[in-house]
């Protein structure tokens, strides 16, 4: 496959439409925030399975009658299983065989799948430990992309990352999706996945600006995103397959990962096509920039 | 490799004092019990304190439970396992089968935090009243003594008295490994100490205590006769406990989260009433039994610390470390009764099976736990005791030490509260493996229909190093011991699908290679070449990231970073240096006339 678009013609658009995504997304996790789950949220989620169709409205009162008042109940993966969630403030750990306890007593034919309980403190530390983490992840790329490469490429590099963590991030709090850890994983993944793209573009880049000369630099970023168009898309495409694979036979408990991989891989294609190139063009790559023969590649050539 | 030997449903048997391991004696019994059952086993032997038995089928290994549980009831603890099959060479270069994590084998995973701030608070209690006896016995005259805070507050009527209790301080001021124990801050003009724990002290401290609870949980733990189990710190004040396989949270939670199980008490008087009295027989059955009263002095989560040492005559004796609290009640209790005797009363939650017959005449057993409680040692009051004791007479240093160890044992040194509990059901454990593997398979055989399609024998090539990554990666895992979850699983399969990035890079820089018009064997060989550092640079961004996920991730999230991780390095190495074999197989040394790509 030979690919001639000219992307950079429409690179306004691109900049409109991530500029909207962006602010949706802002805009959204500022006013409704983040659905967090259980592991950032504190609190003990129990899941049951009946041996029919679970009655939700049955369980409720149930727990009503128990003198809970802060708790749902949802069915989860099917109509049999259902996943009880409670936020309990004081953190007790008991909570989750008590609750057990009492559905047991009204209906014996139930199975015990998993009690979860997250006490206050970790749920907050595990939050400080997810957003410090993403904030290393970032940092100590944007310092290797700027040591293989250069600062604007850096720069080029974790700005389309901030953009697609921005973005999942958005969707994931205007859908009500919950964020859980696995969920914290995915992001992480995303931004490895989202960063290999970028970097497969960047690399090209480089490779053009330092091959050939007299050309206008939108030209060579234009043909470089050509060149690896089919890698790119390919690429993407055998991710997916496996995620959709995961999405829809890997069961409930790795399904808010699938998802936040797919929109991951979605948007980390588009932004390692529009984001870098960009960025790289307002930045006003040169190239100069790249003159510099770097020791870079010298000591791989020969390896393989 | 390993792991194409699939874990074998197995019991393991180990006698239930904790002290005596099962011998050839106990390996008799149960292959006679087998045998005269008929159920047979694959493989029985001795295996690190316990017997082991492995069978051919999940029926055969309950059978054999039920079996030999009729006959050994209480003598002994069984517990289902699952064993690897790995043949013993290639366990000796490493290589056993995978570990699964609690996600995918079910159990129970606590986490739990030491109350640190008690235990220091516990030890400036005590450390309070022993100054106050101290500087009552050398007659220092202190005007007044509190505890403010996280520090002790003296003032002293003089100067004199300052002097002497500043030098009293100082000289307890060192410890062993040389370190001050205390901040002290003075007052000259007020006559004023105060005393603070060092740093250092703290830190200690907090190590004794979490070590204490360490070793207090892995008793607790092995009551519940769970095949291995995990009891480790985790950071400075954390302790976790998993305990794969368990399916009554409940109990598992009694039991490790009990506290009193030692109880101080004073030997009945021969008058004493019946009503008041309960009999109780010596841990060691050859010295019979006594009577002690029914109130309790004092119980186990009183004791803050206990060790063997020497007395003045060299003679070995136990010395005992109350918290504040414990300390007033020994105090009132031993003021009136010097002479008479103290007991110590060592308590076990114990489980009893028994057999009986149900309204269908068929023999079932029961099991109930019950409380036995023994008495470990009995010694006279000699003064009035207070926050810290000593039980001289206790027979060898040898068994002095064992005193002491029983003592802790009994006692956490700190409060611990459960901050994180994660139960997963064993069926939910097994589904979520079918699962896994299931989006494994349909995920790999996607990729790999779709890479044939789309590069022909280049994507057979890539296919074929796909396999070998998916090998490695396991492979790996076993060699680093490394677990594996759900979210483990959901790397492997994400892996899979980025691995085959490093071919899309290379075929599709052959491919313009070949568009150039350059010759089929030059354009494989620039493709590779030239492909190598995009392909390196990529994945050590994603390197980066995985690591940093390490870091911060648990459980679960830690094996995802693993297998991820693990995934990116093999795949390098697979894409690479295995496609190129491959392609150079089929390719090599032949004058290609036309390539397709």
């Amino acid at each position: 496959m030979n690919f001639n678009i000219p992307f950079m013609s429409y690179r306004r658009f691109a900049t409109i439409g991530s500029l909207v995504l962006l602010i949706m997304s802002i805009g959204s996790l500022s006013f409704k925030g983040l659905n967090l789950g259980l592991d950032f949220s504190g609190g003990t989620l129990i899941e049951v399975s009946y041996s029919e169709v679970a009655d939700l409205d049955e369980i409720r009162d149930l727990m009503t009658a128990n003198g809970f008042d802060d708790f749902q109940v949802v069915n989860f993966g099917s109509n049999t299983d259902v996943l009880i969630k409670v936020a309990d403030k004081d953190g007790s750990s008991q909570l989750g065989d008590t609750i057990f306890a009492f559905l047991v007593a009204s209906d014996s034919e139930i199975e015990l799948q998993r009690i979860e309980f997250v006490g206050p403190q970790i749920g907050s530390e595990l939050r400080d430990q997810g957003g410090l983490g993403m904030l290393v992840a970032l940092g100590m790329i944007l310092l290797y992309v700027a040591f293989r490469f250069q600062y604007k490429f850096a720069l080029g590099a974790v700005a389309a990352l901030a953009h697609d963590v921005v973005i999942i991030l958005g969707l994931f709090s205007l859908l009500a999706w919950d964020f859980d850890l696995t969920v914290l994983a995915a992001l992480l993944a995303v931004i490895g996945y989202s960063l290999n793209d970028t970097i497969v573009v960047s690399d090209r880049i480089r490779e053009n600006f330092r091959g050939e000369r007299g050309f206008e630099p939108e030209e060579i970023v234009n043909r470089s995103i050509n060149q690896t168009l089919s890698r790119t898309l390919i690429t993407s495409f055998t991710t997916l397959l496996v995620l959709f694979a995961l999405f829809i036979f890997g069961g409930e408990m790795i399904r808010g990962f699938s998802q936040a991989l797919i929109i991951g891989v979605l948007v980390g294609t588009y932004s390692s096509i529009y984001v870098v190139a960009n960025i790289l063009l307002v930045l006003s790559i040169t190239q100069d920039d790249l003159a510099i023969p770097e020791p870079e590649g010298l000591e791989f050539d020969d390896m393989p | 490799m390993p792991n194409l030997y699939p874990a074998k449903p197995a019991i393991q048997i180990a006698y239930t004092d904790s002290g005596q391991s099962a011998d050839q004696g106990l390996l008799n019994e149960v292959t006679e019990i087998l045998s005269a059952k008929s159920i047979e086993s694959e493989s029985i032997g001795l295996k690190d304190n316990n017997i082991v038995a492995k069978f051919s089928s999940f029926d055969d290994q309950l059978a054999a439970k039920s079996a030999l549980q009729r006959i050994l009831l209480d003598r002994a603890i069984i517990a289902l396992n699952l064993e690897p099959s790995t043949p013993q060479w290639l366990r000796d270069i490493g290589g056993g089968p995978l570990k699964l994590g609690l996600d995918l084998s079910g159990g129970v995973h606590f986490l739990l935090e030491v109350d640190i701030e008690s235990a220091l608070d516990n030890r400036l209690d005590s450390l309070l009243n022993q100054y106050r006896k101290k500087f009552r016995d050398d007659r220092i005259n202190v005007e007044s003594s509190q505890k403010k805070d996280k520090e002790l507050s003296f003032s002293f009527a003089s100067d004199e008295d300052y002097n002497k209790a500043l030098k009293v301080f100082g000289d307890d001021n060192i410890t062993a490994v040389g370190t001050a124990l205390y901040d002290i801050q003075t007052n000259t003009i007020r006559n004023n100490v105060d005393i603070s724990y060092s740093q250092s002290a703290i830190k200690e401290i907090r190590d004794y205590a979490v070590g204490q609870n360490l070793m207090t949980l892995r008793n607790r733990v092995n009551e519940l006769g769970v095949s291995e189990p995990i009891v480790q710190r985790q950071g400075s004040s954390r302790i976790v406990v998993e305990l794969p396989g368990v399916q009554d949270t409940t109990a598992a939670k009694k039991i490790i989260g009990k506290t009193a199980n030692l109880e101080f008490r004073l030997e009945a008087a021969p008058t004493t009433s019946r009503l008041r009295k309960e009999e109780f027989t010596y841990q060691d059955e050859r010295m019979g039994s006594a009577y002690l009263e029914k109130n309790i002095i004092v119980a186990g989560e009183r004791v803050t610390n206990a060790s063997s040492g020497f007395d003045e005559s060299g003679f070995a004796q136990v010395n005992i470390s109350l918290d504040m609290q414990g300390g007033r009640a020994m105090q009132k209790a031993t003021s009136g009764n010097i002479g008479r005797r103290l007991g110590v009363l060592f308590v076990e939650r114990k489980n009893k099976s028994t057999l009986t017959i149900d309204e269908n005449g068929e023999e079932v057993i029961e099991q109930s736990s019950y409380i036995e409680k023994n008495i470990i040692s009995l010694a006279t009051v000699q003064a009035v005791l207070g926050t810290g004791f000593r039980i001289t007479g206790v027979g060898s240093p040898q068994e002095a030490s064992e005193l002491a160890l029983l003592l802790r044992a009994g006692a956490l040194a700190a409060p611990m509260k459960f901050v994180e509990e994660r139960t997963v059901g064993p069926s939910l454990g097994k589904e979520n493996i079918e699962l896994g593997i299931r989006s494994i398979i349909i995920g790999l055989l996607s990729v790999v229909l779709f890479m044939v399609f789309y590069y022909r024998w280049f994507g057979l090539a890539a296919n074929i190093a796909l396999f070998a990554n998916v090998v490695l990666i396991t492979g790996f895992m076993s060699l680093l011991g490394a677990t594996l979850t759900l979210p483990g699983i959901a790397g492997i399969v994400l892996t899979i699908g980025m691995a085959v990035d490093a071919n899309v890079l290379i075929f599709s820089r052959i491919r313009e290679e070949l568009a150039e018009g350059r010759d089929p064997q030059i354009a494989i060989q620039e493709g590779f070449s030239r492909a190598f550092v995009t392909i390196f640079d990529a994945n050590v961004t994603t390197l980066i990231a995985s690591i940093v996920l390490y870091a911060i991730g648990t459980g679960p999230i830690k094996g995802f970073a693993i297998t991820l991780s693990i995934g990116i390095i093999t795949s390098m190495f697979t894409a690479i240096l295995g496609t190129r074999a491959i392609i150079n197989l089929m390719y090599g040394n032949k004058n290609i006339k036309e390539l397709r790509v």
